[in-house]
């Protein structure tokens, strides 16, 4: 039996490395990635890149600080950005390996596959292994396409309700029906005795609060912690019903798609962008982790809650026809205001797409899962932090749309196979004659 | 076994990385980007020369002990020559980077110094090398198990951690002295660290003769944090401002003359402000602006 469609819903996260545009800079380049709206399947995670509003920041900055401060600040803020990034990763990362070691549930491999990956992997046959995972990860690769493909067409028709409303039943299953899971899970590995009307209630408060603050508006720290507890959810669905070698093919798959969509001419990804820019409209806020704060500090009192609101709503991602207009023009007036009387605080933040965080969490969690070797996990862990850092510098070096994907998931995958094939059996026999290097 | 082992091994090896990591590295996000990236060097150090060495075991004969363990010392070996090649060619990649920034910037200060850059490159490999030596073992510690119940020592776990804590500081000390003697281009200070890293793995070879490998590498690695200490600017002055400040409360006033951190190389007191310290009694000081 396979999975139902509906866990597959959650799929619609979007990975991408966007910075909070600046009213004063008229063109940006922002890519994002998207979520593919379902109608009969889920929708999936583009991993997209980012465009790092270099010229906004510098220019804001070269009325104040003196020309050669600039690169500095520019560092600096690279920095802060970078660390910005990588402490949700982090965070989810640490959920899905403290997840993965402790609770068994997600390491048990069962016969129910996602509808995605039809074929079934046989451990026996190495070839035949090889061939079914390279055809699941085409299957998945193309429903992928074919989202994103159908999610361009809906918005450059400007479907936003459609959009909106699969956006919001994705969020639902995860914030309930995966939560309850997760926590049935937890409870069994703990032997925890759970009454079923505690645990309504407590499954009704987490996924209300999830909704509103991820959807309308809620405390910025609130809404980033429910949104890296939904990707680790869904890292966590993906590691246990992805089977094996597909897994570790999709993930390259993933990389490379993503290089693909973002760079290429026609990649969807970049129509998409495209279209947003002719539309001056903020990209699909919706399931994009945004950690923008401190420009709110200082500003005047009468902009500030509607600053907040209109920030709060854009990364919710009220994606109505209407709001997302009108709320733009206020957001854009509100930003000017804001950053008008702003001249002290500096940050514009940075968005990352939750399908980052997914395929993050799954390679490092997979590398968790397999084995119980902590050197691999901790080298993989490091790999993508690297990846990250370096995929940020290219983005201040070459100010264009990059994806996010590729670089992290190469560095981990290939430092996965080489710690596990490599340095574990050294690691082993050093530390069983307690040598040290 | 059990809670205690784990945590108390745990604290030994990683207690004052750590520390060091939040009171010194957390607040500057730069500094956080430099120590994942000398994590990262060390990372590829060791996975070249377990290339290598998987490579020469692959080549040899498995049943032949002897010649299996001298394949293991010969790759402890090449693992250590290897770390210093990345230590150097890390430093390259910062130079370059400081380079880069002093080049743009007007006033000569870059955002980090070299000193701290090296500082902190040193304790990034420390703490990637203390990690990937002691997670394994500390996760052991926590399962059930007899240690030695096959006639090895009983102190591994305490061993490894206090081997493990040596390696750490010694990393840190090493990249301070590194990063100085390549700046001045003092080589044989070059070749010292080598040589040390190089007896630091041999007396490793000791083990389980602890009574071998220990005292001398903790000897090792005071000497080295002192050579760090004075290499990195320190001097016996400072010490004994250090000393002399006295009383943890009496902060009050921002106006004190700061006083150095052993191991942050950042040594001079601000120009044009001295402040006396006079102890009144013991633990209680009063403070007289001059």
């Amino acid at each position: 039996m396979n999975t139902s469609d509906s866990e597959e819903d959650s799929y619609n996260e979007r990975s991408a490395l966007v910075q909070c545009e600046s009213p004063t800079i008229p063109s940006y380049h922002q890519d994002h990635d998207m979520s593919l709206p379902q109608e009969t399947d889920t929708k999936r995670g583009r991993p997209v890149s980012s465009g790092l509003d270099e010229p906004g920041l510098v220019e804001r900055e070269r009325a104040a600080t003196p020309d050669g401060e600039e690169e500095e600040l520019t560092l600096k803020y690279g920095a802060k950005h970078v660390i910005m990034l990588f402490i949700p990763v982090t965070l989810c990362m640490v959920v899905v390996v403290a997840t993965i070691k402790s609770v068994s549930f997600y390491t048990e491999k069962t016969s129910q596959q996602l509808i995605y990956t039809p074929f079934k992997e046989d451990p026996n046959s190495v070839g035949q292994r090889l061939l079914y995972s390279l055809l699941n990860t085409i299957v998945m690769i193309s429903v992928i396409v074919v989202m994103t493909i159908i999610l361009v067409v809906l918005y450059k028709y400007r479907c936003y309700k459609f959009i909106h409303g699969w956006l919001i039943l994705s969020s639902l299953m995860l914030l309930f029906w995966f939560s309850f899971m997760y926590l049935g899970e937890v409870f069994k590995t703990y032997n925890v005795a759970m009454d079923y009307p505690t645990l309504a209630m407590i499954i009704w408060n987490f996924g209300v609060v999830g909704m509103i603050c991820i959807h309308w508006k809620g405390p910025l720290r609130l809404q980033q912690a429910y949104l890296i507890v939904i990707s680790a959810l869904m890292a966590l669905i993906f590691i246990k019903y992805l089977p094996e070698w597909s897994a570790w093919v999709i993930l390259a798959a993933i990389s490379i798609y993503d290089l693909i969509a973002v760079l290429c001419p026609k990649g969807p990804l970049r129509m998409l962008v495209e279209t947003a820019q002719e539309r001056n409209e903020p990209i699909f806020p919706a399931l994009i982790y945004s950690s923008a704060m401190v420009w709110m500090v200082g500003m005047a009192d009468s902009n500030n809650p509607d600053s907040a609101d209109e920030r709060q709503r854009n990364e919710g991602g009220a994606l109505a026809q209407e709001g997302v207009e009108s709320e733009d023009d206020v957001a854009l007036g509100g930003r000017r205001r804001c950053s008008a009387e702003e001249d002290l605080e500096e940050d514009r933040g940075v968005k990352l797409g939750l399908g980052d965080f997914i395929f993050y969490s799954v390679l490092v969690g997979k590398a968790a899962a397999n084995g119980g070797d902590w050197n691999t996990t901790l080298a993989c862990f490091v790999a993508i932090l690297i990846g990250l850092c370096l995929t940020l510098l290219l983005l201040a070096i070459f100010k264009k749309a990059l994806p996010a994907l590729p670089i992290s998931i190469t560095f981990g995958l290939v430092f996965y196979f080489s710690t596990d094939n490599l340095v574990r059996p050294f690691m082993d026999s050093l530390a069983a004659h307690q040598y040290y290097i | 076994m059990t809670l205690a082992v784990f945590f108390g091994c745990a604290f030994i090896a990683f207690g004052p990385s750590f520390a060091l990591f939040v009171f010194t590295i957390a607040k500057d996000p730069l500094r956080v980007i430099i120590l994942i990236a000398g994590a990262f060097f060390w990372l590829l150090s060791l996975l070249l020369s377990s290339l290598v060495w998987f490579i020469a075991i692959k080549a040899s004969n498995s049943q032949d002990l002897t010649l299996q363990r001298g394949l293991l010392i010969f790759g402890v070996f090449f693992s250590v020559l290897l770390q210093e090649v990345f230590r150097f060619a890390y430093y390259r990649l910062l130079r370059k980077a400081t380079e880069g920034l002093a080049a743009i910037s007007d006033d000569d200060g870059s955002a980090i110094s070299v000193r701290q850059m090296a500082y902190v490159a040193g304790l990034g490999f420390g703490i990637m090398s203390g990690a990937f030596s002691m997670i394994n073992i500390l996760s052991d510690s926590l399962g059930p198990g007899t240690v030695g119940i096959f006639g090895d020592s009983q102190y591994y776990f305490i061993t490894a951690a206090l081997m493990t804590l040596a390696l750490t500081l010694l990393h840190t000390f090493w990249g301070v002295v590194f990063f100085e003697g390549c700046e001045k281009s003092r080589w044989w200070v070059i070749a010292a660290v080598v040589s040390l890293h190089l007896l630091v793995a041999g007396l490793s070879l000791l083990n389980p003769l602890y009574e071998g490998s220990l005292p001398p590498v903790y000897v090792i690695t005071l000497a080295t944090g002192v050579w760090a200490f004075f290499s990195s600017g320190g001097s016996l002055h400072s010490l004994s401002a250090l000393c002399t400040l006295c009383g943890f409360e009496s902060r009050a006033s921002r106006t004190m003359t700061e006083v150095p951190l052993s191991k942050t190389p950042n040594p001079q007191p601000l120009p044009g402000r001295r402040s006396m310290w006079l102890p009144t009694a013991p633990g209680v000081c009063s403070r007289q602006e001059s």
